[in-house]
């Protein structure tokens, strides 16, 4: 079946047609027993990677195994924040990518993923908070990345709603913008890198969890799923919450813990804030979706966890925190709280690297922030299955860095994998 | 979530602070210039999907460090000893 293009012609045709003709987005195949390439996990992470093997590479057969449905994990969970404002190089030059990819992502898919370049406001409560700051935009814009250093007048007339004041329990001196940064539309970015990869010709499999990977002379050459035996000729693990799981079946141990992430939203008013407000120091940020709903997330619950389900205590430090920061919104009522199942490695950043498994490649350890990524994400790893060796800009995120003392601690918080 | 403390019993673990995995093991000397032992003692982890073997400390309550046995999946507390118990003498 011959996919519609998503056009305006379309769109009043179909009106005019009672939307009885419109294609379903992605078909539902049945596994077949080999792939060239089999990417385990159906978040945006896994379907970008198949659609940049497809686009990029020309490598067609390929299968997204999912064991649940399509974004229904971290895709579906987090807070849909983009931005791309690191200090180390390697970090600021991979997430730039994103950024870059971004801008033009809903052309690219033919659907529109709601990128929103509202801004991304780090607030600065102290002098000294205000220097790193600085210094972390010079960085920035020596990377290539937009940031702009504002004084507490500039944060006021961008977000008046911030408690300002010098009663306030944390004091605002300023703050760090990155104007390109924003929101998109998490559903809609898993909805539409797998349509555009299915259109390639890559086979989506939902419901397939697989169960244990099977490895001759050093190599891996099939999976085990709950729908068969499928033989690949290279595997790729692209999961959240479980990559130690996965990462198990071929014997890998990996440097990392899975933690619990609680976010949550109010009820929805009308805008009343447009851009993406993040403060250290308060333990939380808060941005407002296009639904309208003010979505809000924090710290871990700090303990190893795979539910996906956190203590009241921290849905109450995040939204006081959120409270101090902006006092109107305390009439707000929570709609809905939730937690996602993350994978902190031990420096904050994520892994996408080969392993020491013959055609067996990881993309995982994603920490707190991964949906940012998703674009530049699959462009990379996609490079690094399609060429057997990195990409340039994920060079440095590979599985050996810890043990060469290579690690990329953005925060300089030392291996401990829930301070990041 | 409740974290049973040895010496105040059930308690909310809001009173706690988590001090990670409690089977990884300092290199001994005759390891200490090895690379790979360093490695995973401070980067590799079991990180088990059920039971874990984790230290607490009962920060707004005895100050006492004690050992774990949690399921990371179910949250249920299997055996909780004081930190100078060896792990042969858990109890209930």
């Amino acid at each position: 079946m011959v996919q519609n293009t998503y056009s305006l012609f379309n769109l009043a045709y179909n009106a005019i047609h009672r939307h009885r003709h419109w294609s379903t987005a992605w078909r539902k195949p049945e596994p077949a027993s080999a792939y060239d390439v089999v990417i385990i996990g159906g978040g945006g992470h896994g379907l970008a990677t198949a659609y940049y093997l497809a686009k990029n590479h020309g490598i067609t057969n390929v299968a997204v195994l999912e064991k649940g449905w399509l974004g229904g994990g971290n895709t579906g969970r987090n807070t849909t924040i983009v931005r791309s404002n690191y200090y180390l190089a390697a970090n600021a030059r991979f997430y730039e990518l994103s950024m870059q990819l971004w801008e033009t992502l809903s052309q690219d898919l033919n659907f529109n993923v709601m990128y929103s370049p509202r801004g991304v406001l780090n607030l600065a409560h102290t002098p000294g908070q205000l220097g790193a700051f600085a210094s972390r935009g010079n960085a920035m814009r020596l990377n290539g990345v937009d940031a702009e250093l504002l004084d507490r007048e500039q944060v006021a007339q961008r977000v008046p709603q911030l408690d300002i004041s010098d009663q306030a329990r944390f004091p605002i001196w300023g703050g760090l913008l990155q104007p390109r940064g924003g929101i998109a539309r998490h559903d809609a970015v898993a909805w539409g890198y797998a349509r555009a990869a299915d259109a390639l010709g890559v086979d989506i499999i939902e419901n397939c969890e697989v169960t244990s990977m099977q490895r001759e002379n050093g190599r891996v050459t099939a999976v085990e799923t709950t729908r068969g035996r499928i033989q690949a000729n290279r595997v790729g693990v692209v999961v959240a919450g479980h990559a130690g799981t996965v990462a198990g079946m071929a014997d890998l141990r990996l440097p990392l813990e899975s933690h619990i992430l609680q976010a949550m939203v109010t009820e929805p008013v009308k805008p009343v804030l447009n851009t993406v407000v993040t403060s250290g120091a308060a333990h939380c940020y808060v941005n407002q979706s296009d639904k309208g709903e003010l979505v809000m997330g924090g710290d871990l619950d700090g303990y190893n966890a795979y539910a996906r389900r956190g203590s009241p205590a921290v849905v109450q430090d995040v939204v006081s925190s959120a409270l101090s920061l902006f006092p109107d919104f305390s009439r707000l009522r929570l709609m809905r709280t939730w937690g996602g199942t993350v994978d902190m490695s031990m420096d904050g950043s994520p892994i996408i690297s080969k392993t020491p498994v013959d055609n067996l490649y990881l993309n995982v350890g994603w920490c707190y922030g991964g949906f940012k990524a998703t674009p530049g994400s699959g462009w990379v790893f996609a490079h690094t299955i399609a060429n057997d060796e990195p990409h340039p800009l994920n060079a440095a995120f590979r599985l050996d860095r810890f043990r060469e003392g290579r690690a990329l601690d953005e925060n300089g918080a030392g291996p401990v994998p829930a301070a990041h | 979530m409740q974290i049973i403390c040895p010496w105040c019993g059930e308690r909310s673990y809001e009173e706690f602070r988590y001090g990670g995995d409690a089977t990884v093991v300092r290199p001994t000397a005759s390891e200490a210039a090895d690379d790979d032992a360093w490695h995973e003692y401070i980067f590799v982890r079991d990180n088990p999907y059920g039971p874990h073997e984790e230290w607490w400390y009962h920060a707004y309550g005895c100050h006492q460090w004690f050992r774990v046995r949690r399921d990371t999946v179910t949250y249920e507390i299997l055996s909780t000893v004081p930190a100078n118990h060896r792990s042969g003498d858990r109890q209930a």
